[in-house]
This record gives structure tokens, C-alpha cells and sequence, in this order.
């Protein structure tokens, strides 16, 4: 129901990463995330894992970069958490996104959080509610 | 005062939620009061309209309408500051059995979920159980990853001021 207006010229995949992961964490992650996407570079490795997961080495041949230069860029993008890493014998891999658990986990506690305000909330109704009933028993004796 | 009398009697008021199963997800949680004081809580308009739409996520009630009976319609229309549009959460209420038992259905999106409320009174504190049972494992997966719930407009509106930045 909070669809997002019309947005930016990414691949579909990309765009509905960062839109689930600004939808799962808070302020201070969005801001990393900006981070993130604020260099050229970067947003080169998200459309490219976009359409294939890649290598750091793959990723660091297709920019022209030196395997140092994309580890960093990769790490970036990890800790805003808009990429995933695995390393399987010597190579890593890096995909879109975070794992599927993490993200049930966020979402779960999102979920918590908005029911535990809107029963802080109740709370009070219901503190009314007795208040009112207590209030019309002692005026009826 | 009110927690500590919650803990005393071991139920505390902690909300939890849960993937019960593949289309399944739970929150509870227990209140310092009769069963029939929450069940009207959840089942009249002007007293739904202060609650149901936290002070701390910015969103406001537009209108809240409930005929609360079986085969009844619901109709919450909201507004956040940053939306342009209201947004309205429609469904149907299948089962009205106060003060125990509440059932609807949540129509605004495709595949929404059917939602079960239970209310059980012990010693005069009321223990709830929230069911959201979705139709398939795929429409919950579907729902986990849409950010139906929750979202934060402001930070879609931030994104898209930036990236049009950097386009």
C-alpha cells in the first residue's frame, strides 16, 4: 500500500533491492545506503550483479580496477547491506541483496514494532476505558 | 506501576511476533484488562481511530468506518504528511464473537491475508493472539518483501530527491 513514486534509471532487481532494504532498517542504514550509492562505481557493481552474480575479480576486470579498489567498493556495498558476500574456496562471490533469513528476520521485527506501538497506544485506550467503567459503577450505587 | 502489576501475575507485556508456519505469522502480547474492554477497543470506530495508527509513525486517521458484524465491511482511510494520496485498508469481518474471537479478511492488496484475533481473560488480564494467515507461502514471501507494513514514505521521497541527483 506505500507504493513509491515514479524513481531512477536502475535495472528492475536493483531498484527492488534497495527499496526492500530501505523498507527494513532504519534512518542510520539509509543513510549508508546514500553512502553507498553516491559513487559511480559502485552503482556500476549493483546493476551488474543485477543481471549475474560476479566475482570480485570478475567485477574488478569489468570496471578496470585493481582487486584492492573493487574489495573496497564491494565492502561498502556489504555494509549497507545492499550486497551479500561468499567465499567459496578462493573465490568470493558477491550478489544483490541480503541473505532470505535476514531479511524475514528484519521484516518480523518491523512487524513487532509497529504492533508494539500501536499497543502502547491501546494501553492507554484500555486505561480509559477502565477509568470510565469504574467511574460509572461508583455513580450508579 | 502498571508493568510491575503484569509482572506479578508472570505475563508480561512484551509483543512478540512470529513466522508460525509458511504463510503464517503471530504477534502477542497481554493487556491489564477484562477481555470485553479490549474486544471494544478493537471493535469501535472512535476508539479504533486512537489507537490503531501509532503517534510515533507520523500516520493519521482520515476516517475509520466498521460494521462490525459477520459479512460487515471495514474501511480505514489514512494519510502521512509525505503521501500526496490517502490510503485505504479495506476488508470484510467473517466472524464476530465477542469478546473472544474476531475475524477479517484484508482486501487492500491481492493475496492479503485472512486475520484472527483471539482474546483469552485469565485473572482479569487479557492475553491476545493475532493470526495473519496468507493463502500460500508466495503471499507471504510476497508481503515480507513489498514493505506493506511499516514503510518509511519520507525515505522513498529522500531516495528519490537523491537519486534524481544522480542521474
Amino acid at each position: 500500500m506505500f507504493r513509491p513514486g515514479p524513481m531512477f534509471a536502475l535495472d528492475e532487481p536493483v531498484k527492488k533491492t534497495i527499496l526492500n532494504h530501505m523498507v527494513q532498517y532504519n534512518a542510520q542504514h539509509v543513510d549508508t545506503s546514500f553512502a553507498a550509492l553516491s559513487d559511480a562505481t559502485r552503482r556500476g557493481v549493483l546493476e551488474q550483479l543485477g543481471r549475474a552474480d560476479a566475482s570480485i575479480t570478475e567485477l574488478a576486470a569489468r570496471f578496470d580496477m585493481t582487486l584492492t579498489g573493487m574489495k573496497k567498493h564491494v565492502s561498502v556495498l556489504e555494509g549497507a547491506g545492499l550486497v551479500t558476500t561468499e567465499k567459496i574456496g578462493r573465490v568470493r562471490t558477491c550478489r544483490l541483496g541480503g541473505r532470505g533469513l535476514e531479511e524475514e528476520a528484519a521484516w518480523l521485527e518491523r512487524h513487532r514494532r509497529l504492533w508494539a506501538a500501536r499497543f502502547n497506544d491501546l494501553d492507554a485506550v484500555i486505561e480509559e476505558l477502565k477509568r470510565k467503567e469504574k467511574a460509572d459503577g461508583k455513580s450508579r450505587k | 506501576m502498571e508493568n510491575r502489576a503484569s509482572e506479578v501475575s508472570g505475563m508480561p507485556r512484551e509483543t512478540v511476533t512470529d513466522r508460525r508456519s509458511e504463510r503464517e505469522v503471530v504477534v502477542t502480547r497481554t493487556f491489564d484488562a477484562p477481555a470485553r474492554l479490549v474486544f471494544e477497543a478493537w471493535t469501535t470506530p472512535e476508539l479504533l481511530m486512537k489507537w490503531w495508527t501509532p503517534k510515533s509513525f507520523g500516520i493519521t486517521f482520515i476516517s475509520c468506518e466498521a460494521d462490525v458484524r459477520p459479512g460487515g465491511t471495514y474501511r480505514f482511510v489514512m494519510g502521512h504528511p509525505d503521501f500526496d494520496q490517502p490510503m485505504a485498508f479495506v476488508g470484510r469481518y467473517l466472524e464476530v464473537d465477542p469478546p473472544r474471537r474476531l475475524v477479517w479478511t484484508n482486501e487492500e492488496s491481492e493475496d492479503g491475508s485472512v486475520t484472527t484475533l483471539t482474546l483469552e481473560e485469565r485473572d482479569g488480564m487479557t492475553h491476545l493472539v493475532l493470526r495473519d494467515l496468507y493463502s500460500s507461502k508466495a503471499a507471504l514471501d510476497e508481503a515480507m518483501t513489498s514493505g506493506a507494513i511499516g514503510a518509511y514514505p519520507e525515505q522513498f521521497n529522500a531516495l528519490d530527491g537523491l537519486l534524481e541527483t544522480l542521474r
